[in-house]
């Protein structure tokens, strides 16, 4: 059973790290356009929730829905394949492949969902326009700032149309303006498109751009139905 | 602060006379300011003419009488709405958050709950703001930004007691 028109709902997830519980029985969901920040203490299962719902790990019990398919039943290059035609990824730190010009960066995922050069890279630099960093798009990472170099992964991201973002702390590593801008942009382009947006953070004036948000606490995450 | 609620509150956990309410609550609110005898028998009469305490008894003694009040029924349902009203978002308002935060503590209750409904009130404001910052010219966002600044400074507050609520409940406890 999932909330009507929700997305991706995840229900009693659990894993552990060794005798370490790291999610004790969390319940999640979200819709398409919809921004979801998860909040919570350090070590309190925020990024494990993101890792499982994004695929990337299998939880020891409980079900992770993205539409009719049931990711914690999938093999491993069913959820590969998977996360690269309909999830996108921003980290703290971009995580951008450094012998890759910053264009060639943002055409992977596109390339590898087998677009022709041509077409990526065309549709990659409307991104890098898009976020305001067309000028690096010749640019190697190492060549350009932390804040351009998080709006070329945030360009990265959507570039291929996901329908779900998963961004762990995307403003972790920039001063409050880059990281006020990153976020406007990411969320606009997001709501854009109607994906959706988990977004993993701890700072309050980030979890701000999102629409309601979840707070994990002992690996159980909890909506905040708010007070209106 | 409400120092009505606040009396309240401490005597949810038995009846007491005004002296004892005025020390149990310079123990745990009154570093900096202590109650005066004065405030504490003015809010108790008023509290007393709405119902929210009662008589419990009355020593005669050489001075005046010494009264000791006990919280009613209505006065357990006022604190209770106290506690889980989210205080009206503003700059500089731990205080009044730290009382009760504390008073959760002393009266059972859940103060986990009560920083989570706060963070929610906090965020709600601060979307709000956000969005009026991204629509807005830059006097906009310079004053909007000023309020989030300091909705976070409330923010990491919270979560920093969040984290310290088991040493808070062992320390106020012993």
């Amino acid at each position: 059973m999932t909330p009507a028109g929700s997305l991706l709902t995840a229900r009693a997830l659990h894993k552990a790290y060794g005798s370490t519980p790291a999610l004790d029985g969390a319940d999640f969901s979200i819709h398409p356009g919809e921004v979801v920040a998860v909040m919570g203490p350090s070590g309190s299962g925020k990024s494990t929730l993101l890792h499982c719902l994004a695929g990337i790990i299998r939880p020891d019990s409980g079900s992770v829905l993205y539409g009719s398919r049931d990711l914690s039943q999938m093999s491993d290059a069913q959820r590969s394949a998977l996360r690269r035609s309909d999830f996108g990824f921003v980290f703290q730190f971009g995580q951008l492949v450094p012998e890759l010009t910053c264009l060639e960066n943002v055409a992977l995922p596109l390339r590898l969902n087998g677009v022709k050069r041509k077409e990526a890279e065309e549709r990659s630099l409307e991104w890098l326009e898009r976020l305001e960093v067309g000028e690096v798009r010749a640019k190697r990472p190492g060549e350009v700032s932390g804040g351009q170099g998080q709006r070329v992964a945030v360009a990265r991201a959507l570039a291929a149309r996901p329908r779900v973002i998963f961004a762990d702390e995307p403003t972790g590593a920039l001063d409050s303006l880059n990281g006020e801008r990153v976020m406007t942009l990411l969320t606009e382009a997001a709501r854009g498109t109607n994906a959706a947006v988990v977004l993993v953070t701890h700072e309050a004036r980030v979890a701000a751009y999102s629409d309601r948000e979840v707070v994990v606490r002992d690996g159980q995450a909890r909506e905040m139905a708010g007070l209106a | 602060m409400s120092i009505g609620h606040t009396l309240l509150g401490l005597l949810e956990s038995g009846p007491r006379h005004g002296y004892d309410l005025k020390r149990a609550f310079d123990e745990h609110f009154g570093h900096d300011r202590p109650l005066h005898y004065g405030q504490v028998y003015s809010t108790m009469s008023r509290l007393l003419k709405n119902g929210l305490v009662e008589v419990d008894g009355v020593e005669a003694g050489a001075g005046p009488e010494r009264k000791r009040y006990a919280i009613t029924d209505a006065g357990v349902t006022d604190v209770a709405q106290w506690l889980a009203r989210p205080e009206k978002p503003e700059p500089y308002l731990q205080s009044t958050l730290y009382t009760k935060v504390v008073l959760a503590l002393l009266t059972g209750r859940d103060a986990a709950e009560l920083l989570d409904t706060q963070r929610t009130e906090h965020l709600r404001l601060m979307r709000g703001l956000t969005e009026r910052k991204r629509k807005g010219d830059l006097a906009d966002q310079l004053i909007c930004d000023h309020a989030l600044f300091h909705l976070e400074a409330d923010l990491r507050w919270l979560e920093l007691t969040a984290a310290r609520l088991d040493k808070l409940a062992a320390v106020i406890g012993s």
